[in-house]
């Protein structure tokens, strides 16, 4: 309740963006990040829903959903579903939600073949054994891009996006424009 | 003789008799997006990226003749769209996992999907698992990368003279073999001099212990976009021509130099 009651005694409402990390290595925030001092001018517009920025422990309704990284395992298709069902704009950040990324070179080789060869037949792995707790969300036999799943707005590629592709996309939604990459912009790598 | 024309988006685009459309478009500075044709290997009408309109019907540029009078639509909205669902489903067909790839900002399917202005692939993956070939000294083959469109097929053949790749198998099975005795490059002719060891548009065929070593923002389609580079190679290759004594020279210093 209080944050939205916050937005009112705002006389512009603030456009709600939410974030997360599934199967992604944190770069993707990172290059957010790496907008530098523009994110003060960028909060004038935004506030954060649930992302690893903050404490928000569940995506609350939002403009705007930012995803990094692929799905790798149960746990990545719930927060998938859940940033879907509350976002009304959502775009996959980098490779990896786009088509996997690095971690989808996994889909080589079996599910059984990665957990043995980490958890038994790795040289120093003493007390071999695959963990089995129901705590532990269970891998996909396969990694995926999040577009697989549902239904994607927008992409941003990258490995990671640049900044400047953060500030683009983002000031354009925010203007109320079509997204669109300049070609300078532009790069799967 | 007066020279015979065709129109290439209302520019007026002279030929010769046995030029494609590809050839007379290349030979006036027109970019017609390709990736399965080089020019000095027969043509080879796999990639469909250089699909055109020619008098309201669609036709590949690198296989049709030229002719007299043809009406030729190219660089369209519509076209670049088709070509850019042709480029996404290149991508999914294989493991194009950039970020890792030895390859990235030197590819030119890669440089297509930045040509077109490609964000995603679309479709669902296929995510095939195909043989890496890591037997011989010098050159591996990822087929995951591999593209299937025979430059290297053709160049082995038409000017190694050896013969060391062909396609084989039907439907999304096909793959690239390598015709030795084992099937192992190891025990084909191929050397690290042939065209066919630098022809790949891809990272499918790769020089060993030779990856990374170009700084990013100074790799090819860093500087340059797919149309320049494709372009300018037919440029190369009008200088290498007027040297016909020299064999070695379109070889080594001409339009496969890169
Ligand atoms: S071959 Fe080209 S498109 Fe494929 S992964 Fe390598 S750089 Fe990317
Ligand atoms: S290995 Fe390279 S050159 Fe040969 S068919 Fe595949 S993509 Fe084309
Ligand atoms: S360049 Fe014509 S089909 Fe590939």
């Amino acid at each position: 309740m209080s944050p939205s009651k916050k937005r009112e005694a705002c006389t512009v409402p603030k456009v709600r963006v939410a974030t997360t990390s599934l199967a992604g290595c944190f770069g993707c925030h990172m290059s957010f990040l790496d907008m530098d001092e523009r994110i003060v001018g960028l909060l004038e517009h935004v506030e954060f829903s649930r992302s690893p920025i903050n404490d928000i422990k569940h995506c609350e309704p939002c403009d705007i959903g930012l995803i990094e990284g692929a799905l790798c395992n149960a746990d990545n298709v719930h927060v998938l579903k859940e940033f879907r069902e509350n976002c009304k704009i959502l775009i996959a950040v980098g490779a990896c939600a786009i088509n996997g990324g690095v971690p989808a070179m996994r889909n080589n080789f079996t599910l059984a073949e990665c957990l043995e060869e980490a958890f038994l037949d790795e040289i120093g792995v003493d007390n071999p054994q695959i963990p089995n707790d129901v705590e532990i969300p269970l891998l996909l036999s396969k990694v995926h891009p999040i577009h697989e799943v549902v239904k994607v707005d927008y992409y941003l590629p990258g490995c990671p996006p640049p900044a400047d592709a953060f500030v683009k996309i983002l000031t354009d939604l925010l203007e109320g424009k079509e997204p669109s990459l300049p070609k300078d912009m532009l790069h799967y790598d | 003789m007066s020279a015979k024309m065709i129109t290439i988006d209302g520019t007026e685009v002279p030929f010769e008799a046995g030029q494609t459309i590809m050839d007379a478009a290349l030979a006036a500075d027109i970019y017609i997006p390709h990736l399965c044709h080089k020019p000095g290997l027969s043509p080879h009408g796999s990639c469909k990226l250089c699909t055109v309109d020619v008098d309201g019907r669609a036709v590949s540029a690198c296989t049709l003749p030229a002719a007299e009078g043809q009406k030729i639509e190219n660089n369209t909205p519509a076209l670049n769209e088709v070509r850019k669902t042709i480029t996404q489903m290149l991508f999914v067909e294989g493991n194009h996992l950039c970020p890792s790839c030895e390859k990235s900002g030197d590819c030119t399917l890669q440089a297509v999907g930045y040509h077109l202005g490609m964000l995603d692939g679309h479709f669902p993956q296929f995510y095939p698992r195909r043989a890496v070939d890591a037997s011989h000294p010098t050159l591996m083959l990822d087929r995951d990368r591999c593209i299937m469109c025979e430059l290297c097929v053709r160049a082995s053949r038409e000017i190694d003279g050896k013969d060391v790749f062909a396609i084989s198998g039907r439907g999304t099975g096909r793959q690239l073999i390598v015709n030795s005795a084992t099937g192992k490059l190891a025990d084909s002719d191929i050397e690290t001099d042939d065209l066919a060891a630098h022809i790949c548009p891809v990272g499918a065929i790769l020089i060993k212990d030779h990856g990374y070593e170009v700084p990013i923002g100074r790799r090819t389609f860093d500087l340059h976009s797919v149309a320049e580079t494709d372009l300018e190679e037919i440029i190369l290759k009008k200088t290498v021509h007027h040297d016909q004594d020299d064999e070695s020279v379109e070889k080594e210093g001409g339009m496969y130099s890169a």
